[in-house]
């Protein structure tokens, strides 16, 4: 069984890139069988050592370039492909141990550039050496110098995030005002609508450690000997279980003691959320946007889709819509840097995204409420099991292209 | 037949036969064949002929050579006495014996035997090697309540597992009076053996869950490969190992560590845990690494090396951020994390069809052994269970805990230091 080097690895990753090349060739009018081996990531080995950093070649044809580089010091490295100016990076590979390879699969344009590695991590490095990439014709993406879009990106989604924490404050004060005064209808009804705010941005709240289990664990994600907080502890007092349903034991209601203790903890917990994301120094990087697009993708298919969000109030859709929401507004925020990169995988993004909230519309919206996860037969939940399969495969390409 | 006294048995009780011998034919046949009465002997040879003793200290299939099938099997024993347990047990061995040596499951075998009954063996194992098959057996902590005077004999150790983070188990998928575990490196072998121990069993105890499994996840000696598990990484690569001299007393409970008849077994868990294969593999290489904390390729620690050198928790790269994750796999797992716990692990990869939603019900039903699970299993997995980046892709939805006792000697039964 000992046949797993790394070698046929990147032959299949290799074979990835080279498909999804040769179909933007097939959109720029080539015909198909004309250059495809021109599309294949050409490999390059380099030795990262305590001395050297040695290259296989010194020149490549523009395309794919794929730098398989092992590591055979002793310090952890790093791998620099820089531009012609020898500062600005074009690529790079970081955190290689002593005796690791790593691959690092850049786009590049005909030019001139060094290659450059770091054992240790400090100083300007170590071997650098002139490195040619010479016109192979092949038809690259365009290289826009993308810092003005990644900067507006990263603002929006800050000021975003921003936006739907001091919503969630807003409309979380108003949900535990009704909880705390016993009105379980008006808490009832507020209880889905509310959460959406918190559904949106769920990847950043997970950013901040023990925000997240504090303020939406479920009661089997809670330990032995610790107190389950946060929302799903007050919805399952809203939606009270039979003992059926409750491991064979009657519910017993909180007491209205009990109701002001987890209101005010809920409530003082998304204060905290509230100041997290006002620091001065908030800030979120560009692959951690299109990552938690990714994120909530991942949530609607681990929680949502099964029902196992909200097992009392089964209001799972409504987390799904808000999920989708805040995927879509993640992915609008970088689109426009990905699509001058892979038109094609944008336009793909962008039709999936169409057709899965077209499927979700069919069954309510956010204002008007959305079917009961319980009421769902198991052929439409397949459908929409479907459609988020369908949308997550194509975004979870969305971060490679994007840091590229 | 039913001879309680005699000291060594040859052959099925008059339950076990009429188990596989259907009600009515009892008796027919009887006294024939004592002379084909074996004792398996450990024999040399490997591969599909490899065939382990199944008498002996302890039992076959902990720190044997893990195989590559698995068929496990739990039990809920009937409303019977503590004698016609004793006695199913004696028949489970008697029948584990042959079929470990690779004959029939009774002594006329699959296609002799009275002509107007039904074979004493259903079959679908004549022609085939013993294929190294080993069946071990274990008690659940529910067979020491008040139905068979087990109460006092009840080993401390066997606790009833806690509530991890995260658990989401279902009912079906929980517990047993009792288990087999049956593993060979052909898969019709394993299955052979827990549908004829099932059968034998038919009015004594029903099965209540059981799992196939069709690629082991780890390695018990070294002379095996690391295999993968489906998260497509080298799974066991720090597992304890047969040849290790220390590996001996973290695997078999030891005299004085509680219950007497338990010395020289062991206490199995087991774990279904369902893999959200479809979000894993939409992950990115570096998450993934990330997550297990060891490379795809080459299974080396992230803090450098090869697949077995050791990993490095206090290495730092960029940032001075670990290069091994605080909440990867491998460090929350590790000795070094846990004051030197260790599991020997014998799990195997599983696919049971598709869910409603269309994903493949995959992935892995995790077995590991020690000798007390309080100081072993559960504070790993309460770590683990807390903290691990895996969690995001886990889900356990099936758990057991076992105490798998010491081997059967020649002419005695299983769990035999049980009813003294």
């Amino acid at each position: 069984m000992n046949r797993s080097t790394a070698t046929p690895a990147r032959t299949r990753a290799a074979v990835t890139v080279a498909t999804s090349a040769a179909a933007l060739l097939l959109l720029s009018g080539c015909v198909a069988h004309a250059q495809p081996s021109s599309a294949d990531a050409t490999s390059l080995e380099v030795d990262s050592s305590a001395s050297d950093c040695a290259v296989s070649a010194a020149k490549a044809p523009s395309g794919n370039i794929s730098f398989a580089i092992t590591n055979s010091g002793d310090q952890v490295t790093e791998f620099y492909l820089l531009a012609d100016d020898g500062l600005r990076i074009v690529g790079e590979v970081e955190n290689i141990g002593p005796g690791i390879s790593r691959d690092l699969v850049v786009q590049a344009a005909p030019g001139d550039y060094f290659t450059v590695c770091k054992p240790g991590m400090v100083g300007d490095g170590l071997g650098k050496a002139a490195f040619t990439v010479t016109d192979s014709g092949a038809d690259l993406a365009a290289d826009g110098d993308d810092k003005k879009l990644v900067a507006a990106a990263a603002t929006n989604y800050v000021a975003y995030v921003k936006n739907q924490v001091e919503g969630l404050v807003t409309g979380t004060d108003a949900f535990l005002a009704a909880y705390r005064a016993g009105d379980d209808e008006k808490a009832r009804a507020l209880y889905a609508p509310t959460r959406a705010a918190y559904e949106r941005i769920e990847p950043v709240a997970e950013s901040f450690g023990d925000l997240d289990p504090k303020i939406d664990f479920r009661e089997a994600d809670v330990e032995e000997g610790t107190e389950w907080t946060g929302w799903h502890r007050i919805e399952k007092d809203l939606w009270q279980p039979t003992a059926a349903d409750n491991g064979g034991e009657a519910y017993v209601p909180l007491s209205a003691a009990e109701r002001t203790r987890f209101a005010d903890l809920l409530q003082a917990d998304t204060a905290s959320l509230n100041d997290a994301v006002h620091e001065d120094d908030y800030t979120v990087s560009i692959d951690a946007i299109s990552n938690g697009a990714i994120g909530l993708l991942d949530e609607v298919a681990s929680g949502k889709i099964t029902g196992e969000e909200e097992i009392w109030s089964h209001t799972d859709l409504w987390d799904f819509q808000a999920n989708l929401e805040g995927a879509r507004v993640a992915y609008e925020g970088v689109r426009d840097i990905v699509e001058a990169k892979d038109p094609k995988l944008v336009k793909q993004i962008d039709g999936e995204f169409t057709s899965l909230e077209t499927l979700l519309a069919g069954y309510g919206s956010l204002d008007a409420g959305f079917v009961y996860y319980g009421d769902l037969t198991t052929e439409q939940v397949k459908e929409l099991a479907d459609g988020v399969n369908a949308l997550s495969e194509p975004l979870s390409k969305l971060t490679s292209v994007l840091v590229n | 037949m039913t001879d309680d006294a005699a000291p060594a048995r040859s052959g099925l009780s008059r339950r076990g036969l009429l188990g596989l011998a259907g009600a009515g034919v009892v008796g027919a046949g009887l006294g024939f064949g004592v002379d084909r009465v074996l004792t398996p002997e450990a024999t040399a040879a490997s591969g599909a002929s490899a065939s382990y003793p199944f008498y002996g200290d302890h039992q076959a299939g902990i720190l044997t050579a893990a195989q590559d099938r698995l068929h496990f099997a739990a039990f809920d024993v009937s409303d019977i006495t503590a004698k016609e347990l004793e006695e199913l047990l004696a028949d489970w061995t008697y029948a584990a014996g042959r079929m470990t040596a690779g004959l029939g499951a009774g002594e006329f075998g699959p296609a002799s035997g009275p002509y107007d009954a039904p074979p004493d063996d259903t079959g679908e194992a004549l022609d085939l090697p013993p294929s190294g098959l080993t069946i071990t057996f274990g008690f659940g902590p529910a067979l020491f309540d008040d139905r068979f005077g087990l109460a006092s004999k009840r080993p401390e150790a066997l606790i009833d597992l806690p509530h991890f983070p995260g658990d989401a188990l279902l009912p079906a998928l929980v517990g047993g009076d009792l288990c087999i575990q049956a593993c060979s490196d052909d898969p019709q072998i394993a299955v052979h053996a827990i549908r004829n121990l099932s059968r034998i069993a038919f009015g004594r105890a029903s099965l209540r869950w059981s799992q196939l499994g069709f690629g082991r996840t780890s390695s018990t000696t070294r002379a095996q490969a690391t295999p993968r598990n489906l998260f497509g990484f080298k799974d066991g690569t720090a597992n304890l190992r047969a040849e290790d001299s220390a590996t001996a007393k973290d695997v078999w409970v030891q005299r004085g560590d509680g219950a007497a008849w338990m010395a020289g077994g062991s206490y199995l868990v087991s774990r279904k845990i369902r893999m959200t294969i479809e979000t894993w593999d939409r992950s990115s290489l570096r998450e993934q690494e990330r997550v297990v904390g060891r490379t795809k390729g080459e299974g080396a620690p992230l803090s450098g090396g090869t697949e077995f050198t050791a990993p490095d928790f206090a290495i730092t790269g960029r940032g001075d951020a670990p290069l091994i994750d605080e909440a990867s796999h491998v460090r929350l797992a590790h000795p070094d994390t846990n004051k030197g716990a260790t599991i020997l692990r014998r799990g195997y990869n599983f696919v049971d069809g598709n869910d409603d939603l269309g994903r493949l019900n995959a992935g892995l039903f995790f077995i590991c052994f020690q000798r007390d699970p309080r100081e072993q299993f559960v504070p790993i997995q309460s770590r683990l269970a807390r903290n691990d980046a895996m969690n995001e892709y886990l889900r356990h939805v099936g758990s057991g805990i076992f105490a798998a006792p010491p081997g059967a000697c020649k002419g005695g039964s299983i769990g035999d230091g049980l009813f003294g």
